[in-house]
């Protein structure tokens, strides 16, 4: 027999029983979409660390509060939230040299109004070396100057542009936001989404003093209050060490005892990359886990459905053998089945898998995802090697019946 | 040899002191076939009578090239067949046996068409070529209107016929028959006995295996089976 009568005899085999041939598939259905979520996430983590390690990610500290949480984790008062404050910035500024660019910064989101159009975004209080910590270029306009101090004036993501004033820059216009109106002195050029799927343009910025005053309400913050610090140093080589500096000089400045734990801690981009790769290390180990495991039942699966196929089958197998198949074809025949069964939960497999990536990516935008095709044929691959590993002792068993024998079998 | 007055002709199965042991050596041991010479010539149909446990079913396996003997020699068509091994023992069923069963083994959800096209498909003939040959030895059977039924569409005469057809398929030397006619009525056991006829006139070589005298009567030769030796049945003239 050649190639397509193998193929076409085996089709017609699994579908003389096709419930229980795709019954025989979900193991390895399940075992393959959890190969391709798995190495897709993987695959999308390592190239978001890698692609935050190369831009200013190798120069840049984050400092953020450290707040201690109380019994059944419930977080401490909101004033007790802000434990930095502006004077934090000036000392780093003035006592760490090695520091070239720092900005304090306060965060939240509200409704911006614009004639008839309003929105929901989130907007960012910020001092004026913020834009260029962040990697944030001017699209049209002008930035912040040191001199802004309260003024209510607001620059503007590319979302944001368009929510209000479609096709127009807006610059020189006023607009609503909460209760204080501003004008737009300029807007950002685009950023397009974040490795984790959020929106980075639908934003606004405005003066660090301005969002204090303006923007946070009656939070009741302490005076001077920034929520985080971002900083970068003009030499990546210097980055332990400034990291280490300001270390001591917040526990100085906030007075905490050698034995205290700190209100604040600083972090480097990569630190936070490793925190998170080490959760999706976690959730890959634990995929690939419930793919090999997968993998092994749906093979051991396809095993125990070829045995009890042989026997089902024995007079139809005693009957090839008499008009002439020899051991090789029988043999080649129940492979062939054997194979299509985990090729087929493959094919299966991968277009669940990738539809379930895919909806890992959207609704968990923790979870950078990478799809590509090498994935793809891994699985493929993967699943025919199961086919072949546990096709073949049924196989084998079928082809060495003794045609007499099987064909005395009622 | 037992036949002094055979018509000089080619032996397609020729058999020499063959010998068939099961269990040798040991307390069950039982001498199934002993020292059986046989020939049968193309053209001839021949009937193998015994009773159950004569050894009968075990010289049709060793014919049928689905067995190999303890000791003695089978020439199939002129091939020596102990030295083959089963791959090798396939390749010459498929050549040259045609083999008719009792319960007709054809498979249940194919067509009376494929079923017959199946052993092509072993031969390695071009699938196109497959369907015309196939559909041509049913016509040879009296089946062509029947190609696309279901075996359970059939009645058991028309079921047997695609089996002889199936057997047919391959244009082998030998068609070996384990009764043929057990599961069918009389009427049609006739039927199915005058195409074995047709078929010797043919110049097929027809060997009919079964228990029952009236049926192997229809042969023009009858051997019978006793105790694993072969004995030819003298023919009133």
């Amino acid at each position: 027999m050649n190639f397509a009568d193998i193929l076409r005899t085996a089709i017609f085999a699994l579908r003389g029983n096709w419930m229980r041939s795709a019954l025989t598939s979900l193991g390895v259905i399940i075992g393959i979409a959890a190969v391709i979520v798995m190495v897709s996430v993987g695959q999308g983590t390592q190239a978001e660390i890698e692609r935050q390690l190369s831009g200013l990610g190798a120069q840049k500290l984050d400092i953020g509060p450290n707040v201690p949480r109380g019994i059944g984790g419930a977080r401490a008062s909101a004033s007790s939230f802000f434990t930095l404050n502006q004077g934090d910035i000036d000392a780093i500024k003035e006592e760490i040299p090695e520091v070239s660019l720092i900005s304090g910064s306060l965060r939240g989101s509200t409704q911006v109004v614009y004639a008839e159009n309003n929105a929901s975004t989130s907007w960012q209080g910020v001092n004026p070396d913020f834009l260029q910590i962040n990697g944030w270029q001017l699209a049209e306009g002008n930035g912040f100057e040191a001199g802004n101090g309260d003024d209510r004036v607001v620059l503007i993501g590319q979302t944001v542009r368009q929510n209000l004033f479609g096709d127009g820059s807006g610059i020189g216009e006023s607009i609503r936001i909460g209760r204080t109106v501003f004008t737009v002195i300029g807007t950002l050029a685009p950023k397009g989404m974040s490795g984790f799927g959020r929106d980075q343009d639908d934003i606004l910025l405005v003066p660090l003093d301005t969002a204090r005053r303006r923007l946070m309400g009656a939070m009741g913050l302490p005076p001077n209050a920034v929520m985080d610090i971002s900083l970068t140093v003009a030499r990546a080589d210097d980055l332990a060490y400034v990291q280490g500096e300001v270390e001591s000089l917040l526990r100085q400045r906030h007075r905490i005892g050698p034995n205290d734990a700190d209100d604040f801690q600083v972090r480097n981009v990569s630190q936070i990359v490793a925190t998170r790769n080490q959760t999706t290390s976690q959730m890959s180990w634990l995929l690939g886990a419930v793919a090999t495991i997968s993998l092994i039942v749906g093979g051991i699966g396809i095993m125990n459905i070829m045995l009890v196929s042989v026997t089902e089958r024995i007079r139809e197998i005693g009957l090839r053998m008499a008009v002439g198949a020899g051991p090789s074809d029988i043999r080649r025949q129940f492979l062939a089945e054997a194979m299509l069964l985990s090729l087929g939960g493959g094919v299966l497999g991968i277009l669940i898998g990738v539809v379930g990536a895919l909806l890992v990516g959207h609704y968990n935008t923790e979870l950078p995802i990478q799809l590509n095709g090498k994935v793809i044929a891994l699985a493929a691959g993967f699943s025919v090697a199961t086919g072949l590993f546990f096709g073949y002792y049924p196989a084998s068993k079928a082809s060495q019946l003794d045609p007499i024998e099987a064909l005395r079998q009622q | 040899m037992s036949r002094a007055d055979a018509p000089a002709g080619t032996a397609v199965i020729q058999t020499h002191a063959l010998r068939k042991v099961y269990s040798e050596g040991t307390e069950a041991e039982v001498v199934a076939l002993d020292d059986v010479d046989l020939r049968i010539d193309r053209g001839e149909f021949v009937a193998i009578m015994g009773p159950s446990g004569s050894g009968k079913s075990t010289l049709m396996n060793l014919i049928g090239c689905l067995d190999t003997p303890t000791s003695g020699t089978y020439r199939c068509d002129d091939v020596d067949v102990a030295t083959l091994d089963r791959e090798q023992l396939a390749a010459l069923r498929r050549d040259k046996i045609g083999f008719v069963f009792q319960g007709f083994n054809l498979l249940p959800r194919m067509s009376a068409l494929d079923n017959v096209a199946m052993p092509l498909g072993y031969a390695r003939v071009p699938p196109a070529e497959r369907a015309r040959l196939a559909s041509e030895a049913l016509a040879a059977v009296g089946l062509g209107g029947r190609t696309s039924h279901r075996p359970s569409e059939l009645s058991g005469g028309q079921q047997q016929r695609v089996a002889i057809a199936r057997a047919l398929i391959n244009r082998p030397p030998i068609l070996l028959a384990d009764e043929p006619t057990g599961a069918l009525d009389s009427k049609t056991s006739e039927e199915i006995l005058a195409l074995f006829k047709r078929l010797r006139d043919e110049d097929h070589t027809v060997v009919l295996i079964t228990h029952d005298a009236e049926v192997a009567a229809h042969a023009d030769r009858i051997f019978v089976m006793r105790d694993g030796r072969l004995h030819e049945e003298e023919r009133a003239p």
